[in-house]
């Protein structure tokens, strides 16, 4: 299995949208790859004809009725927003400009 | 200290239904209780005493209402009605709060209750308040708490395990005979065990988790502790069964005998005559501190001197049950954890004139606590492109081999599996706090059964160097109640144990008006280690 660079750490914080330290980056790049290496004991066990397990009980096809009920109020519903103007919740710009 | 404070819930029940108390009386015994002792023990990060009290003279309204209308009233009511509870403070209450132990969720206030906490109130508990917890339920200490640590009232420079540490040092310092915590490697059942007293998981979709902050939704799983077997069973009855806003709630009846185990210690104990138990020599895992082994070793020879059979046996995939969690749980975690954006709820940053990538990054940067950060960084690295196959894929499927050694052992005819909860005692802070990898190992014994989705149970069986062992009955889906009832014939047959008539020993200490808080002992206790390395010539890290 793999190990981690300097560089490889960062693009996972991206991905995983951490702002990290410096401090943070190093110490993790030490402490995931010491992690890693634990994992290294499962490339022991053949699982090729292995199926996954994702969920252990057998419930499948879980539906309700489609059938409209109360839910939320929007001052509730809105309640928790850090940046609000009304009935909105105030977001980020996510294209360019002012 | 109030006498009230010292009994089971099973005992407050018959004393409000005799009318020899009153719930708000056992409220304001117990608040008054954490009001001695939780400056030393930090069990809980808030309490609602107004809102409490208000519920326990609901609770009273009832109980006099049943009282004159006789007997056959009284004994409609849930053995929960006025006996105090305490909630993991990861359990949505409306309009309180819910940080699980996170300044990501430090002012967030719940706009609707979580399924459990109406199970709650319909069977007319009084919950006092939410405990502490090692953040979003990531760690085996209550250390990873963003709001300080929580002190084992067994030894105050010592851990009460995690992540539901608050939930467990509530119950084992009399502050509530009851508390509710989750699960998903053994968050329940391991501080159980350091602390001495009764904690299960539930099987896999027992208990709804609709209002409850998530962790590996594959995984978690609400469960009760308490100070014996019949008050846990009481609590998981009033919380479990199907819940249609939590689809993985299954819809299995719940056992009335749950509210029916034996008060009779000799009918109790006969429970175990005949009982098949297998005894997984895996579970003895290297590094296991010799006091708990030989209490583990004691508790299973009482179990066969009361009639239960006991075989070792083989769970030939358990060493690998580390690996295979610790890329399941963090996968899952990075996965539910992308919901704190800054944006919706929660602690925010909005960098002026930055992008929203920005945002979010300084957002979840600064609101997170290392332990959160280190899962969400693995597992979105497991589940990166290139990585999915060689690491969650390969999880996944080796998660299929650890099921079926138990289902090996349940197509045997076993009863139920018994084995160690922890490894170890209770820890001193700091302890393992340097190495990630020595606190993931707190959980090898306990989270083969999260990946399996059985449930487990921890029960005290002794003390070893003066502190807690935990002895662990896991058993097949959903039998809770035949765990609950074994667990229940061991407490028979050691009545007469000493052990059994020990409080907690330091918590008089924790009375102590002005004891160090326990972020005050684990930085004094850091301090301590800092001036011992530097003088045995070792660089100070």
């Amino acid at each position: 299995m793999a190990s981690l660079s300097r560089r490889d750490v960062e693009h996972v914080a991206h991905l995983a949208r951490l702002g990290l330290t410096e401090d943070e980056l190093a110490r993790l790049e030490g402490q995931l790859n010491h992690i890693l290496d634990q994992y290294t004991i499962l490339t022991r066990l053949e699982t090729g004809s292995i199926p996954p397990t994702a969920q252990t009980i057998e419930l499948e096809n879980i539906l309700r009725e489609d059938v409209a009920g109360p839910s939320l109020p929007v001052e509730e519903a809105l309640a928790n927003a850090p940046g609000r103007d009304g009935e909105y919740i105030v977001v980020p710009p996510i294209l360019g400009g002012e | 200290m109030s006498e009230l404070t010292r009994r089971t819930a099973h005992e407050m029940a018959g004393l409000l239904r005799r009318g020899e108390t009153s719930a708000r009386e056992l409220a304001e015994a117990h608040l008054a209780e954490v009001e001695r002792t939780d400056r030393a023990l930090h069990a809980w990060l808030s309490l609602d005493p107004e809102r409490a009290l208000e519920e326990a003279d609901e609770a009273d309204a009832r109980l006099d209402v049943a009282r004159h209308e006789g007997p056959a009233a009284l004994d409609a009511l849930h053995p929960l009605l006025g006996v105090p509870v305490a909630l993991k403070d990861l359990v949505s209450v409306r309009g309180g709060q819910a940080t699980a132990g996170s300044r990501i969720l430090a002012g967030y206030r719940p706009p609707y209750d979580a399924h459990i906490a109406e199970c709650l109130r319909d069977a007319g508990a009084v919950i006092l308040g939410k405990t502490n917890m090692d953040e979003f339920a990531m760690g085996s200490s209550t250390e990873h708490s963003a709001f300080g640590p929580t002190a084992n009232p067994w030894a105050l420079d010592r851990v009460p395990g995690g992540s539901s540490g608050g939930s467990a040092a509530a119950v084992a310092a009399y502050h509530v005979p009851l508390a509710i915590g989750t699960d998903t490697g053994g968050s329940i059942r391991q501080p159980a065990a350091l602390c001495g007293i009764v904690g299960m998981k539930p099987t896999y979709g027992r208990v709804s988790r609709y209002g409850i902050v998530a962790f590996a939704s594959s995984l978690d799983q609400v469960g009760p502790l308490g100070r014996d077997a019949r008050d846990a069973a009481a609590l998981l009855h009033a919380v479990a069964g199907r819940d249609e806003r939590d689809s993985t709630s299954a819809p299995i009846p719940v056992p009335d005998g749950l509210l029916r185990l034996a008060a009779d210690d000799d009918e109790a104990a006969a429970e175990l005559r005949g009982k098949r138990l297998g005894l997984p020599r895996e579970y003895f895992v290297p590094g296991m501190e010799p006091g708990v082994e030989a209490r583990v070793r004691e508790g299973v020879a009482a179990l066969e001197a009361a009639g239960a059979t006991v075989e070792e046996v083989s769970l030939p995939h358990t060493e690998y049950g580390l690996a295979t969690y610790y890329i399941i749980a963090p996968a899952e975690a990075s996965a539910n954890l992308a919901r704190y954006d800054g944006i919706r709820f929660g602690f925010s940053v909005r960098e002026p004139a930055a992008d929203f990538i920005a945002d979010y990054k300084a957002t979840r940067g600064q609101g997170f606590g290392a332990e959160v950060k280190r899962r969400i960084m693995l597992g979105t690295y497991a589940l990166s492109a290139g990585y999915y196959d060689a690491y969650y894929l390969k999880a996944q499927k080796v998660r299929t081999l650890i099921k079926a050694d138990f289902d090996a052992l349940w197509a045997r005819g076993f009863d139920a599996l018994v084995a160690p909860t922890s490894p170890s005692v209770a820890f001193r802070f700091g302890a393992r706090m340097a190495d990630p990898v020595a606190m993931y190992l707190s959980d090898a014994c306990t989270l083969p059964v999260n990946m399996a989705g059985l449930p487990g149970v921890s029960f005290p069986c002794g003390l070893a160097d003066g502190l807690p062992v935990g002895l662990q009955l896991i058993a097949g889906p959903w039998r809770e109640a035949e765990l609950l009832r074994l667990v229940r014939a061991y407490e028979a047959v050691t009545a007469g144990a000493d052990w059994r008539r020990l409080e907690p020993a330091e918590l008089g200490l924790a009375a102590v008006p002005d004891a160090p808080t326990p972020a005050e002992r684990a930085s004094a206790l850091a301090a301590a280690d800092r001036v011992a390395s530097s003088t045995a010539g070792w660089p100070a890290t």
